[in-house]
Formats: structure tokens, sequence, C-alpha cells
């Protein structure tokens, strides 16, 4: 202790200071980073001819995605080829950051979303240059003001024996799972729809139209305003964690009283 | 007379050791009567302060049962329900319920800490009595048997006590043909076996039963599938679809894996399964676009829709039933014939 203060006092290095200096160091380094890319994607604000969109995301895409998919996007073993995949497809994969992958594995995962729409909508834009595909839906077709008892409808039959009934999402075999449908970008959803991302089945318009997308956008829309009427609910995954609840809670609960019931009082 | 004293057992047992010198065990080892414990004296037995603590403790969640009671009353008008509102119901049932929780509780907690706490603590033996009854009570038992038995003449007049009896036995008949006719009139066999599915009835979306085109089958594409006509059916609907629900989905011709058989039976890609599990019935929807597995959400059963729906993993015994499709002259999907076997879970009659 008294070595300690000593140092202190002889204006020799704090223990702590290194970690101190690399702490500093990483915030100083990150936050000119995330100044130069807001930069950039401040710069690209600015309306672009479709040309040099296409350029601009021809580049983004030799730089971010052709390791996997490929230099002209033909595809390798390690990602499926885009040609004909679409501008929708991209801006669900890209801007729900499941592309570019961190790592291979059974499905790729949501995580911090890593370029700036005009980014995405470059790339979407070179993709959907390369053959026809699905491209972006008119606005009025994600909305979310469609009929929501229609599309709580259309969610039972065609998405809750995955998603959950409550869009809790759930397991798939082999370490795959359908994600929860919690809190999302209504284009996101409309464009799961379209494209059928990963292991998801197409609805394509013809199956579902874009009215009846609207609709199951909506009933999800109603999911997130409106609580559980019956009180807690446990994540909304059924007799998992209700049978957990009420076997630990539960069950604990009366084993407890009974203990204390026949206690002797001190 | 019962009760010996357990001291008289110990000292027979020691007799018999004496007699018996070829036992390894010492008698000193010999289990010993320990006796009632120490009576055991509460904090609230010894101290007087620390008892009109506790009083004051067991007053207060009885004064907390009071606050819970008048506070569900209030509570009740100042979380109203609004109608349309569940939120509002939500607000009610949750303010109501802590008020009554309280309320029980209190009185609950309160009362079992007094018996605990403060009541009279002292503790008592009390011998059990003898099962036996005494032996006058047995013999004016037995006494008010006999004298009925000859006042009622039960066992003198035998045709009034036989017939009795017969009446007795024949009285339930009645409730045997009443009940048996709440089994199924006619034999559940043939509509296990049938479902609406027959030569030519279209495919239609579940639930708007809009027929579906091949051409709107796009690859990877899942559709939810009943039979044209079921939409209006009106009786018997849930039954109905439940043995006739289908899955349709188009995947890529060379990935698909064809029972030769049953070569036939789709079209261009297009394959439409039952969707009811081989196992015990859940609706197998999960399907994986990419992998063409169908999972079972009840018992994790997996189908390879790409061979034949053939069971690869789970409790299912069988393949998923398929339907035999084709198109008619409109391009729209259309059966073939009902399934070639009856969808769904094993029953007896069932031929393998």
């Amino acid at each position: 202790m008294s070595s300690s203060r000593s140092a202190r006092h002889s204006g020799r290095r704090h223990p702590l200071m290194g970690a101190l200096l690399l702490v500093i160091g990483l915030f100083a380094t990150g936050g000119a980073y995330a100044a130069t890319s807001a930069g950039i994607a401040h710069a690209q604000d600015a309306p672009v001819s479709q040309e040099a969109l296409v350029e601009e995301g021809e580049k983004l895409f030799l730089a971010n995605c052709a390791s996997c998919h490929g230099l002209n996007s033909e595809g390798t073993v390690a990602g499926p080829t885009l040609i004909g995949v679409g501008a929708l497809s991209v801006d669900f994969q890209v801007g729900t950051g499941r592309m570019p992958m961190a790592a291979s594995g059974p499905q790729a995962e949501v995580k911090p979303v890593q370029f700036t729409q005009p980014q995405i909508d470059a790339m979407a834009a070179w993709v959907a240059s390369l053959a026809p595909g699905p491209g972006m839906p008119d606005p009025q077709y994600y909305a979310a003001d469609g009929d929501v008892a229609n599309g709580a409808e259309l969610f039972r039959i065609n998405c809750a024996m995955c998603h959950n009934v409550a869009g809790a999402g759930g397991a798939l075999t082999e370490g795959k799972y359908a994600p929860h449908l919690r809190d999302l970008d209504p284009i996101h959803v409309y464009g799961a729809m379209v494209t059928g991302p990963q292991n998801m089945p197409v609805f394509s318009d013809m199956n579902l139209t874009p009215e009846e997308k609207n609709d199951v956008i909506s009933y999800l829309k109603y999911l997130d305003e409106n609580p559980s009427v019956g009180g807690f609910s446990l994540g909304s995954l059924g007799p998992v964690s209700e049978g957990l609840f009420i076997w630990l809670i539960g069950l604990g609960g009366l084993i407890a009283v009974a203990v204390w019931l026949t206690a002797r009082s001190n | 007379m019962a009760n010996k004293p357990p001291a008289s057992g110990v000292e027979t047992s020691d007799h018999d050791e004496v007699m018996d010198p070829g036992t390894a065990v010492e008698r000193s080892q010999a289990p010993q009567n320990p006796g009632l414990p120490e009576e055991h004296q509460r904090v609230t037995d010894l101290d007087e302060k620390e008892a009109r603590s506790m009083e004051r403790r067991i007053a207060g969640f009885f004064a907390l049962s009071i606050v819970g009671s008048f506070f569900a009353a209030f509570a009740y008008s100042l979380f109203p329900i609004i109608p349309g509102d569940m939120a509002s119901v939500r607000m009610n049932n949750l303010m109501v319920g802590l008020g009554l929780s309280a309320a029980l509780l209190g009185v609950g907690i309160g009362a079992v800490q007094w018996a605990k706490a403060l009541m009279h603590g002292h503790e008592l033996v009390e011998e059990r009595h003898p099962t036996r009854g005494t032996e006058e009570a047995r013999e004016a038992a037995v006494e008010t048997f006999q004298q009925a038995n000859k006042e009622s003449g039960f066992t003198r007049r035998s045709l009034v006590r036989n017939t009795l009896i017969g009446a007795l036995v024949a009285t339930p008949i009645p409730a045997v043909a009443l009940f048996r006719d709440l089994a199924p009139a006619d034999d559940p066999n043939a509509r296990m076996k049938k479902t609406m599915w027959a030569e030519g009835i279209r495919l239609t979306r579940d639930p708007s039963g809009v027929p579906i085109k091949a051409s709107e089958v796009t690859i990877g594409s899942a559709f939810h599938v009943v039979p044209d006509g079921w939409k209006d059916l009106e009786h018997h609907k849930l039954e109905e679809k439940a043995k006739a629900a289908v899955l349709l989905m188009r995947l890529p011709v060379d990935e698909l894996n064809e029972d030769p058989a049953k070569s036939s039976w789709s079209y261009q890609g297009i394959v439409a399964y039952s969707k009811i599990c081989t196992h015990v019935g859940c609706p197998v929807a999960l399907y994986e676009q990419q992998t063409h597995h169908l999972l079972c959400p009840c018992h994790q059963s997996e189908f390879d829709v790409a061979n034949h729906c053939e069971v690869i993993f789970g409790p299912a015994a069988r393949p998923l039933p398929q339907l035999p499709i084709t198109i008619d002259a409109e391009g729209y999907l259309v059966a073939q014939s009902d399934f070639t076997e009856p969808v769904g879970p094993s029953f007896w009659e069932r031929e393998l």
C-alpha cells in the first residue's frame, strides 16, 4: 500500500494507466472512423444518377460480398448466386444485418447493420441491374394500415407454425430457427415474405397478394402495440416457459409455504 | 394395560442376550429410549418485549388485509373496464388481484404466525385410543343388526329380498341404452379412410378458397391448401379440414427424387402432401425451403419432401401421404383422386 502511494507521488504510472490509455485510443479510433463513414453517408445523400448508383453498388459488392458470392455474383461454394434475387432481397439481407454474414453457420444471424441505407440502396441497384427480380414494393403495401383480423388469420395459417402465433419465433431443425417478429421494420417483413430468405418458403404476390401482406404487417404492428391482456406473457413461448415457471416458482412456492407452516417458531 | 413402559421391552432383550452369549453386539450398544426432547422455549415465551413486538407484527398483517380488501373494492371502480380496451381489463385484473392477494395472504400469514409464535406453546403427548371398541359396544352393534333382521324379515321373507335385489340390478340397464347412443352412429373406420379429396377437385387457398394455378406456385413456395368446396361446408367443417389439409410445395425438378410408382403424382416439381402427421396428427407445416425438410412441431418428426416425405428423424412411423395432383384444362391444380392411404396417425383397423 505504501509503495503504491509513493509510486503515485513520484509521478510514475499507475498500474491502470495502460488500460485507460487503451480505452482512450479505441474511442479515438472508433470516433474517427464513425466520423469518416458518416461523412461518406452524408455525401451520398445527394441525388445520384442510376448509373452512378449501380457503379457505387458494384464497388461495395466487390469490396464486401464478392469473396463469397463470386466476383460476378455467380455464386461460389460459400454463397449462392445473386443473379435474379432482386433489390428487395438485398434490402432485407443487408438491411437487417444478416449480410454480410459474420461466420458460416446453420443460419445468418441478425446483427447490427453494417451499411448505411444509401449504400444498401446502391448494392440493391447493382444486384437489380444483373437480372430481373423482386423489386421494392409501393410503400402503401407496407403501411401497416390494413385489416388486422384478416392479417391475423393469414398469419395463423401461413406463418404461425414457425414464427409462433404471437410472433415469438421458434426452433427449426439442426440449429436453424425462425426468428421473432417483434418491432420489425415493415419493409423487412414484406421483403422476407416475397423473397423467402434462407429456409423460409416464398410467399409471392400470387400466393399472398400485396394487400394481404399489408394485413399481415398490420397484425404484427398490432402485436407490437398491444400488451398481452392475460398478464405476464413469459416470452409467449407457450408450455416451455409457462411450465418452467409453474414448476419452479409455483411448486417451489408451495413447498416453501409447507416448510414455513410446519417449522418451529424460534 | 396396552401401553407398557418401554423400559420393560429393553429388559426382556437384555435377558435374552444373557441367555445367548454368541452375539457380537456389546450390551452397552443396545438402543436406548432417548425419551422426549427438552421442551422448546420460543423467544416470545422468554421475553415479554419480543412477544409484544410479535403481537404488533401480527396485527400489522391483519391491518394489511383490511387495507387490501378496501383497495380491491376501490380498485374495481378506480381502474374500470373500458369496453373494447383490453389493456384496461389487464389493469383492472391486476389491481383487484393485488388487493385480494393482500387481503387473503394478510389473514393467512397473520393467523399462522399467531398460532406459531404467541398461542400456548407447551408440548404434550396424547395417547392414541385403541382401534377395537369395548366389548359392550361390539355386542350392542351385533344386537342391533339381529333385531333389525328380525323386525324386517330380511332373511325370512326371501321372495321380497330377492325381487328387491333383482329390481336394483335392473335399474341401470336403461342408462346403457341411453349412453350407448353417444357413440358414433356409423362405423368410424370408413370416415377415417376417406377425405374430401376426389378426382378433379381443385386445390384452393386456405382460408380464401381461391383456386391455385400451377404457374402461381413459384419455386420455394409453400401453399396451405384445402379442397374446393370446403369453405362452403355447413357441417363438420373442422373435421373435414383436419383430414383434408394439404401443404403444396414446388421444388426444382432436378432436386426431387420421386418414387417411380408415384412419379405421375406431382406436376413439374409441384408436390402436395397431407399436413397431418402420421405420428399423432399434429399439423406438419414447418417447411424449410432449402433443405426441403418438413418438421412436426409437436414431437420433432422430420420428413424429407425431396425424398417422397420419408421420415428422417423422430417418432413418426410412416411417410406423409401424398395427394396425387395434376392440372385441369384451365391450368388450375386438381387432385387425381383421394389419398391412396388413410391420413394421420395409426388406428386399429388401418392396414399397414
